[in-house]
């Protein structure tokens, strides 16, 4: 897509609203397999560093928008003491894969609305070697009535049942899984935040140890402590601050869509992805990369279906056409994803936002998207039962000014 | 004695799901349902997911349904679910409506598959759902992790703690039909065996601790299963004209029996379930849950031991053990006997065998009350 017509969907027929507010500042604050650090570390550490990209006072982060599983027993209202800042907006979303995008889209109606000016979102979660298991076992009621009982498999599980009848559904292989995750390890290679930089061969990928039968080792994210972060302000603010900014040319959320599946084969996205596209003003083709929410390869197969990039059900055929590395035909998770970084709690649902932010301002820690205008970012969350119930997805653009 | 506990399945529920954990008690399967709009409800939930109406009530299911999608899990965070074999579980979609993960039995093709969900309590004593061929036993075939929920008397070693009346016949013969390894046959003093089949005459005299405690001592740690089947038998004749001493002789066996088994017993098999598969049976008088005034003293001698046997549970719980009582009403006593079988095998807390306990047990579901009434109009 040309820097020209990007500019001129920005202004849009109303000539304001989403174009008002960007994003900037991205930080990821190293991952680790293990921590002994409290989730408030993380979100301390976060803090700072949006502090010290920014060049902004403490004092100047008026609004908070903040997500993770492991800050109990305190909310983001303990945050702010914790981190003595005074705010006029806070908002606490506890809504894992789809934290990233829901945080950009409220943070954004917050500054345009002007209940605040410069908003800070933050994702942040510490992993103890038994803290998976914890937060799994309390993770919701229905889990724990009528999940956890069943062979706590956690998501392995959620997702095995999905990628099962995927397969016998819409024909997909385990090759085509494959061929996904290992162009994240080959994007994550150059990636500097990722806890797996070691090449990934698709025979290493299906002769894997199985975790729960279809899935395999390689199938299955990998939980780690860690945070990611990024401002969401004004343009204007973003100019006078000298910073490199990225358009929010749209967003969507979506919480339990389509609850008379008998099983998930759809997400929010199938709801909202006309309007996502239609406010944009941009169409399919002009999309640079995908982020898709990653734990596990299914997923991002629904997210191409549900987000227009294919028809329902020609996932498989779709993995078959593109290559999906950073110089591919459709480069997709440019960091590696969760699948070769890690899973840091709700972080995991600001990755692809993060580094979305960097493709689009020549700032990639890794390898960068040639000419990258456009990139649309997507997320997934909260299996509290048998389905994730939480979906959004924003479009970004280069800031062509 | 070890005092491991074994790992068990998450024990955790909301008290709403308890309900469906108290219906598989029964061995039943029952789902919420909507008194408003006939919405079946699945999990367990305060409101209806379909008007909002708060009037669900919990109703039988026929538990057919489709198994649509599955999984054998190699990885668990949990260590019960990480003994060396994968464990089997899907999603079912019932006909009535909701999606269930389910355990899967290991007869149920794969998916897309016709299935029966049943409700079971498992391994920790709290209910849940499995998923398996309409119509077969589960009980009876030959899954691992399934046969779990229950304690098939096949292989294992049982005590009945007295052999000598028609019922402990009858239990002894059960047992032994059905493939137990060892039967050790109580002989209470001043009785003895009819020529019963038993194979190992052991005297008990379950008033007393201390002959309790011999028994314990010279074979409790071989027990996988112990019968409690000592009553008082007063008879029914005794009206309110009852002597002290016989409701004293009622007390010492209904009751005190239970206590001292439980005291010198308890301890051997909670190790013993530790390390596989151990049960515990009362028979009980259905007259434990209401009192029949023609029998007063009995039916409350029965009310006690059915009070410390909801104690004896709480302790064996952590164990794994299953602690059944089963609810007599007038019966046949090779009908007894088989009903206590089936009950070890279908893993069940409470079971009412024959048409009187089970009238008995739907009035007192009803309304303790009304039943209160009715009984004491039988005088």
């Amino acid at each position: 897509m040309t820097l020209a017509s990007v500019v001129t969907s920005l202004k849009g027929p109303s000539g304001k609203g989403s174009a008002d507010a960007v994003v900037a500042v991205p930080v990821t604050i190293p991952y680790s397999r293990f921590s002994t650090h409290g989730a408030h570390w993380f979100a301390a550490r976060a803090m700072s560093e949006l502090l010290k990209g920014s060049g902004l006072d403490k004092s100047a982060i008026d609004g908070l928008c903040f997500a993770s599983f492991t800050l109990a027993p305190d909310t983001a209202v303990g945050l702010t003491q914790h981190l003595d800042i005074s705010l006029r907006w806070l908002d606490h979303i506890p809504m894992g894969g789809a934290a990233g995008m829901v945080a950009l889209r409220r943070a954004s109606r917050a500054v345009e609305s002007g209940d605040a000016q410069v908003v800070a979102c933050i994702a942040a979660d510490t992993n103890r070697a038994d803290t998976f298991n914890s937060t799994l076992g309390s993770f919701s009621q229905f889990s724990q009535d009528a999940v956890w009982p069943y062979g706590a498999g956690g998501p392995n599980a959620s997702f095995a049942f999905l990628t099962d009848y995927y397969m016998r559904e819409y024909g997909a292989r385990r090759e085509d899984f494959g061929k996904l995750c290992v162009a994240q390890r080959r994007n994550a290679l150059s990636f500097p935040h990722a806890l797996f930089r070691k090449p990934l061969t698709l025979e290493e990928y299906l002769n894997a140890r199985p975790i729960a039968e279809p899935l395999r080792l390689f199938d299955c994210v990998m939980p780690c402590a860690g945070a990611e972060a990024f401002l969401v302000m004004s343009r204007a603010r973003a100019h006078d601050l000298g910073l490199s900014f990225v358009n929010v040319l749209s967003t969507c959320e979506r919480h339990n869509a389509f609850p008379e599946d008998p099983i998930q084969m759809r997400g929010g996205w199938a709801l909202d992805r006309d309007e996502l596209f239609a406010r944009a003003g941009i169409r399919h083709e002009h999309v640079d990369f995908l982020q898709t929410y990653d734990d596990y390869p299914v997923i991002s197969l629904l997210q191409f279906e549900d987000l227009g990039f294919c028809a329902k059900g020609e996932g498989p055929q779709f993995v078959r056409d593109h290559t999906f590395t950073t110089d591919g035909t459709f480069p997709h998770n440019t960091s590696g994803g969760q699948l070769s970084v890690g899973q840091a709690g709700a972080a995991g649902g600001f990755l692809g936002m993060t580094d979305a932010i960097r493709q689009l301002t020549g700032a990639a820690l890794g390898d960068s998207v040639e000419n990258a205008n456009v990139g649309l970012v997507s997320g997934f969350g909260m299996i509290n039962y048998d389905r994730g119930l939480c979906c959004g997805a924003a479009i970004l653009a280069r800031d062509a000014s | 004695m070890s005092t491991t506990q074994p790992p068990l399945p998450p024990v955790e529920r909301s008290r709403v799901a308890l309900r469906l954990t108290a219906a598989a008690a029964l061995g039943r399967f029952e789902l919420q349902r909507c008194a408003e709009c006939s919405a079946v409800q699945y999990p367990p939930r305060e409101a209806c997911h379909r008007c909002l109406s708060v009037n669900l009530k919990w109703t039988l299911q026929s538990g057919n349904g489709q198994l649509i999608a599955q999984t054998r899990i190699f990885h668990s965070h949990e260590p019960y679910f990480r003994q060396g074999r994968p464990w089997r579980v899907g999603l079912v979609r019932l006909d009535a409506g909701p999606t269930l993960v389910t355990h899967v039995h290991q007869s149920v093709p794969s998916a897309p598959a016709a299935v029966q969900v049943t409700a079971r309590l498992d391994k920790a004593g709290q209910g849940a759902l499995v998923a398996h061929l309409p119509g077969e036993d589960i009980a009876m075939t030959d899954d691992p992790n399934i046969r779990e929920m229950g304690c098939d008397p096949r292989g294992l070693n049982i005590l009945v703690t007295d052999a000598t009346t028609a019922v402990g016949e009858s239990l002894v013969r059960g047992f032994i039909a059905t493939g137990a390894k060892q039967v050790w046959a109580g002989v209470p003093p001043g009785k003895e065996l009819s020529g019963s089949a038993a194979i190992l005459a052991t005297p008990i005299d379950v008033r007393s601790s201390d002959s309790v405690k011999r028994a314990a001592d010279a074979f409790g740690s071989s027990i996988d299963i112990l019968v409690n089947n000592s009553r008082h038998d007063t008879g029914t004749s005794a009206g309110a004209e009852v002597s002290d001493q016989t409701a004293r002789e009622e007390m010492e066996v209904n009751y005190f029996g239970l206590l001292h088994l439980s005291q010198s017993f308890a301890p051997l098999m909670q190790a013993r379930a530790a390390s596989g598969t151990a049960a515990w049976v009362n028979l009980l008088s259905v007259y434990a849950l209401c009192n029949l005034p023609s029998q007063p003293t009995s039916s409350a001698s029965m009310a006690a031991a059915l009070s410390l046997s909801q104690a004896l549970r709480a302790r064996m719980r952590p164990a794994g053990m299953r602690v059944v009582n089963v609810f007599a009403g007038p019966i046949a006593p090779d009908g007894l006997a088989r009903s206590v079988v089936a009950a070890l095998r279908a893993g069940v807390e409470d079971s009412y065998p024959g048409d009187v306990a089970q009238d008995v047990l739907a009035r007192w579901l009803e309304s303790p009350k009304v039943l209160e009434r009715e009984l004491a109009a039988s005088i």
